[in-house]
């Protein structure tokens, strides 16, 4: 822990359900009890594009956030999105990361086994955007799925095509933020192209990966009643490998990072939608014959 | 071993009436419940659904009282009987609905009507009647003043000034010297099993034993205590007998056997205002008997509950008088009726029957409350549909604290209870002289120090080299640290021999030790407050750099930290090797030191309420914690430091030694209902896995609250709506509208886990 203020850590990932009253996500999180390394640059860069080394930003061990039982969820660095309503602002840029080897995050893994086992939990690999660093994460995916724990990715699909068959044959769930169905909200929302996104759902569904969906609602932003029915049309033609949606209604325990790191922070004035409003978005999504929660 | 003969006045093949269709086996021929239960017993591996609601009689009954709560709260106490010291027979027969109740009998003659005590020390008493408005008569304060000396007033005829002063500093604190030690679990079930009069033979034949022995200070001693057994058994069948039952022989049906042993219990707690005056484990016992009523036809189900929610009634209504000082370290009125339910036998059945649910469904029944304190001893090998049926429980009621069966099985066999939040001790062969606990982050300071209070400045411990110049090092803490541990576990354990010699001598345990074995296993229950606060002191002294603060006398009374270092309650060995060093280190230390009756040495880590008293007591740490602030509770990590998740802080404490903490090590968890899932079906599931993940990683001890910060929030504001709203903890619980301001806000700045 730190003695000044609390460093930038999280308070509330990206995708953390808000229900029943509950926003905050402990605090502080880090690296804790992991041997972070230093290294030469070129060693470093090396290990790096070897994915023996990358950039994490911390874990936690959590129950029925992050995929089913208790988990080890491992924030990695950097994002290629811009989310405008980002909670962990201090995700986005992998230099703010700590440079943790695979083996180390593996070793700590191995001793969760027994965690995993007893909750019918597993491993998930969120961020920022875990398919940023897709060789660290193909090495701690297969690690695991060697380990015969069962793997999840918390991903924007933006990256999607990073990827390979290979590495998501030891994924057995993925988390999939689908942040807008129509793709000028999801440029504004974000920065970016929708497209990437929708592609790695169908192939995603094709392959016969499980999903848990997620979908954060922002009032002025992502509520337009076309934009939600194109997120929901759009999963629900991802058929049966969906197994859950999750609508989470936007709130600004983010904001204060936002200050912190001196960034501009668009969306000072919204307000949380109300219980009705975000029951009637998940509506939408069960008239489709979703799951949502 | 020793065996206490059931003298037989019958011939080899006849079994009295009473225990007709139980196997019979040794338990027949001696005193031996647990072969009784272990021969009886139907394990039950079902769901819940065969639970009966309340019938309108015990609702009637649970609303007239609860219609009295409100008064009691309000003034602290409902009514108190200032004239009458108690003893098993002092009081007339009290009822809260005569001729109503299904399970009779209460402390006084009156429900909630609070008894005078004053064995234990006459000031108490005084005082607690003061508090209240009360008077006690003249030739009373004359009896405990002049004729009649108190335990209270042996110890301070013994305590050495080292002691005195360890004592007054609040390095050594909470020590029962002036009120019951209590934590002695009397085995109640032989009362419903054998009858009085059984045991009362026994108990003779015992004592001619000690007759053939030379009258040596020992033997004297053990004779003049069975004397005191025998007598209280006797007054035992009186106090039952102004009831309309007589209890000399075994009880011949279900409501008796429940009637028997609540009698048994409700003798100790008319005669002993022990500190936590716990039950044992009944409910494995008792569903033998109300399984051979219900196979044989004479019991509903729905009879069969209320009885047990009638028995509960009268658990949940126990009262002592106590002072307020005494409150504010055991906050919310506890008095630890803890019963201890499930578990694994020996030979692997789970000890878990259709009245171990029956128990934990009187908290839908009757509503959430502190007490009876219910105790799960949790095993991954208990049956799904009873796991499941306890998470559902603690999820709707924050009421159930759970405790590993794997550690407490392994150490104690299979019929041990816990004594108060999380002392384990086998049922009727083992107790414990109860030694509240020091703290060692005042001792840290004192090492600092050079023995001296980092408040007071008053040289308390023996004189030491101050920590010298501006930084403090490692190296240097540690060695002084183990010194200063040294001199504290010597104190410690000299002020605990005063103190348990003279309860045994003013202050005995008649029935409660009556319904012992003659020989008993004695456990000398130290305890540690502040592990976490040290642990985080020493990692900041390693890892990061902590310069001391001096005021102009040269005493240390503030610390600035610089940089970053590994906090205890994230898995991370860095912090909690240090943690277990220190368990492990002060046992030794105790372990070095001997005990009045050779008593074996324990330890807790626990502190009940405590933690805020302490924290108040104690300076600035070099952890950062500020003078006068808060400890954790028991075991916890310090608040906000546990970042990694509710399963992470768990593993942290999982790593401390329960060889070395035998008494226990408690851990308080929140967590709001949306860090365990989505539905109530998902989130006992994943409660179960969590506590199955935490047994398994050598966890000793978790309470569960399940529970929203703004329905806390809104209780402290609007405590008439939340009158039966129950919180863990430290190892039991609390009506949360019955804590100070000061408690409720600690309670709320514990770290809730909004994912675990």
């Amino acid at each position: 822990m730190t003695t000044t203020v609390q460093d930038g850590a999280p308070v509330v990932p990206l995708g953390v359900p808000l229900v029943g009253g509950s926003h905050t996500r402990t605090q502080g999180h880090g690296t804790a009890g992991l041997e972070t390394t230093e290294a030469e640059r070129s060693d470093r860069l090396a290990a790096v594009r070897e994915g023996r080394l990358g950039s994490v930003h911390s874990w936690e061990l959590v129950t029925a956030v992050d995929g089913p039982g208790t988990r080890l969820t491992i924030f990695l660095s950097g994002c290629p999105l811009r989310c405008l309503y980002c909670h962990n602002p201090d995700t986005m840029e992998m230099r703010r990361g700590t440079d943790v080897a695979a083996d180390e995050l593996l070793a700590r893994i191995a001793r969760y086994r027994g965690v995993f086992k007893a909750t019918g939990g597993g491993v998930t690999i969120s961020g920022g955007e875990p398919l940023m660093q897709p060789a660290f994460v193909r090495r701690l995916v297969r690690g695991a799925a060697a380990m015969d724990v069962p793997v999840a990715i918390d991903t924007s699909g933006f990256f999607g095509a990073h990827a390979t068959d290979e590495m998501l044959d030891d994924v057995s769930l993925v988390l999939l933020d689908v942040k807008s169905g129509d793709p000028e909200t999801y440029k504004r929302v974000t920065g970016r192209e929708l497209q990437p996104t929708l592609d790695f759902g169908r192939r995603l569904s094709a392959r016969g990966t499980r999903m848990w969906i997620r979908f954060v609602l922002v009032p002025g932003l992502t509520d337009a009643p076309e934009n939600v029915a194109a997120v929901a049309d759009y999963v629900a033609s991802l058929g049966e490998a969906v197994e859950r949606v999750e609508v989470l209604p936007f709130h600004q325990m983010g904001r204060d990072k936002w200050a912190e790191l001196g960034m501009r922070y668009e969306l000072d004035d919204v307000e949380p939608p109300s219980r009705e409003d975000a029951e009637a978005v998940r509506d939408v999504f069960r008239a489709r014959g979703l799951t949502t929660f | 071993m020793s065996i206490t003969a059931v003298p037989s006045d019958r011939s080899d093949t006849a079994v009295p009436a009473a225990w007709t269709g139980f196997v019979t086996g040794p338990w027949t021929d001696h005193v031996d419940v647990r072969d009784f239960i272990q021969r009886n017993y139907t394990p039950y591996t079902g769901d819940s659904s065969f639970l009966a609601g309340p019938t309108a009689r015990t609702t009637g009954i649970w609303d007239k009282l609860s219609a009295m709560f409100p008064a009691e709260r309000e003034k602290g106490v409902y009514d108190i009987d200032a004239t009458t010291p108690s003893t098993i027979t002092a009081h007339a027969p009290g009822y809260i609905d005569e001729g109503n109740e299904v399970i009779v009998g209460l402390q006084t003659d009156a429900p909630l009507k609070r008894a005078i005590m004053p064995n234990g020390g006459w000031r108490m008493v005084q005082t607690s009647l003061e508090t209240y408005g009360y008077e006690a008569p003249q030739e009373i304060i004359d009896i405990f003043t002049k004729y009649r000396k108190t335990h209270n007033d042996g110890v301070f005829d013994v305590y050495p000034p080292n002691v005195r002063a360890a004592r007054s500093s609040h390095i050594i604190t909470g020590l029962p010297d002036a009120y019951g030690r209590g934590r002695i679990i009397g085995d109640y079930r032989r009362v419903a099993l054998y009858g009085v009069d059984q045991l009362i033979t026994a108990k003779k034949l015992e004592k001619a034993a000690l007759d053939m022995e030379r009258s040596v200070e020992d033997v004297i001693r053990d004779r003049e205590e069975l004397a005191e057994q025998i007598r209280a058994l006797g007054e035992l069948k009186a106090m039952a007998k102004s009831y309309g039952y007589d209890i000399s022989e075994p009880a011949t049906n279900a409501r008796e056997a429940v009637q028997w042993l609540y009698f048994a219990y409700l003798a100790a707690v008319k005669e002993q205002n022990g500190a936590a005056m716990s039950l044992g484990r009944t409910s494995t016992f008792l569903d033998v008997f109300l399984q051979r009523d219900l196979e044989a036809g004479v019991l509903t189900e729905e009879q069969a509950q209320e009885i047990i929610d009638d028995f509960v009634i009268k658990l949940r209504i126990v009262r002592f008088l106590r002072t307020p000082e005494y409150d504010n370290l055991f906050s919310g009125d506890p008095t630890w009726v803890t019963e201890s339910i499930g578990g694994i036998g020996e030979d692997g059945r789970p000890l878990v029957t259709k009245t171990s649910f029956r128990y934990l469904h009187t908290l839908y029944n009757l509503g959430p409350a502190p007490e009876p304190n219910m105790t799960v001893f949790w095993s991954e090998r208990l049956p799904e549909g009873f796991k499941k049926y306890c998470a559902q429980v603690s999820i709707d009621t924050s009421a159930v604290q759970y405790e590993s069966d794997e550690l407490i099985r392994a150490s104690w066999g299979d019929d041990a209870a816990i004594a108060c939040c999380v002392s384990p001790m086998r049922v009727g062969k083992q107790m414990q002289f109860f030694g509240a606990r020091v703290n060692l982050a005042k001792a840290l300071l004192y090492s600092i120090n050079g023995g001296r209070d980092e408040i007071s400045g008053k040289q308390v411990a023996p004189v030491t080299a101050p920590v010298e110049g501006e930084v403090l090092d490692y190296d240097d803490v540690m060695a002084k640290f183990d010194k200063t541990m040294d001199w504290l576990a010597e104190t410690y354990v000299d002020a605990l021999n005063c103190v348990h010699y003279m309860h045994d001598k003013y202050a005995y345990e008649r029935i409660e030790m009556a319904l012992h074995d003659r020989t008993i296993l004695r456990t000398m229950a130290c305890g540690i407050a502040g592990l976490s606060v040290v642990a985080d002191a020493l990692s900041a002294i390693k890892h990061a750099k902590v310069t001391a603060l001096r005021t102009a006398d040269g005493l240390i009374t503030e610390y600035s930290i610089d940089g970053d270092f590994p906090t205890y309650g994230n898995d991370d060995d860095r912090a909690d090797d240090i943690a277990v060093w220190i368990v492990r280190r002060f046992m030794e230390k105790i372990r070095a030191v001997p005990t009045y009756r050779n008593a074996l040495h324990t330890q807790s880590v626990l502190t009940i309420t405590s933690n805020v008293v302490y924290g108040k007591a104690t300076g600035s740490t070099p952890d950062g914690r500020k003078a006068g602030e808060p400890f954790a509770p028991g075991a916890n990590p310090m608040n906000g430091r546990d970042t990694h998740g509710m399963l992470a802080s768990a593993l942290s404490v999982g790593k401390l030694p329960y060889s070395e903490a035998q008494d226990g090590i408690s851990l308080t968890s929140s967590i709001v209902p949306s860090g365990l899932g989505r539905e109530k079906d998902e989130q006992v599931t994943n409660l179960v896995g969590l506590l199955d993940a935490y047994i398994l990683s050598s966890g000793y001890h978790m309470n569960v609250n399940v529970l929203n910060r703004e329905t806390l929030l809104d209780a402290m504001e609007h405590p008439e709506n939340y009158p039966q709203l129950t919180i863990r903890v430290s190892g039991y619980a609390v009506n949360f509208v019955r804590l100070t301001r000061e408690q409720q806000l600690d309670v709320l700045s514990r770290t809730f886990h909004g994912a675990v």
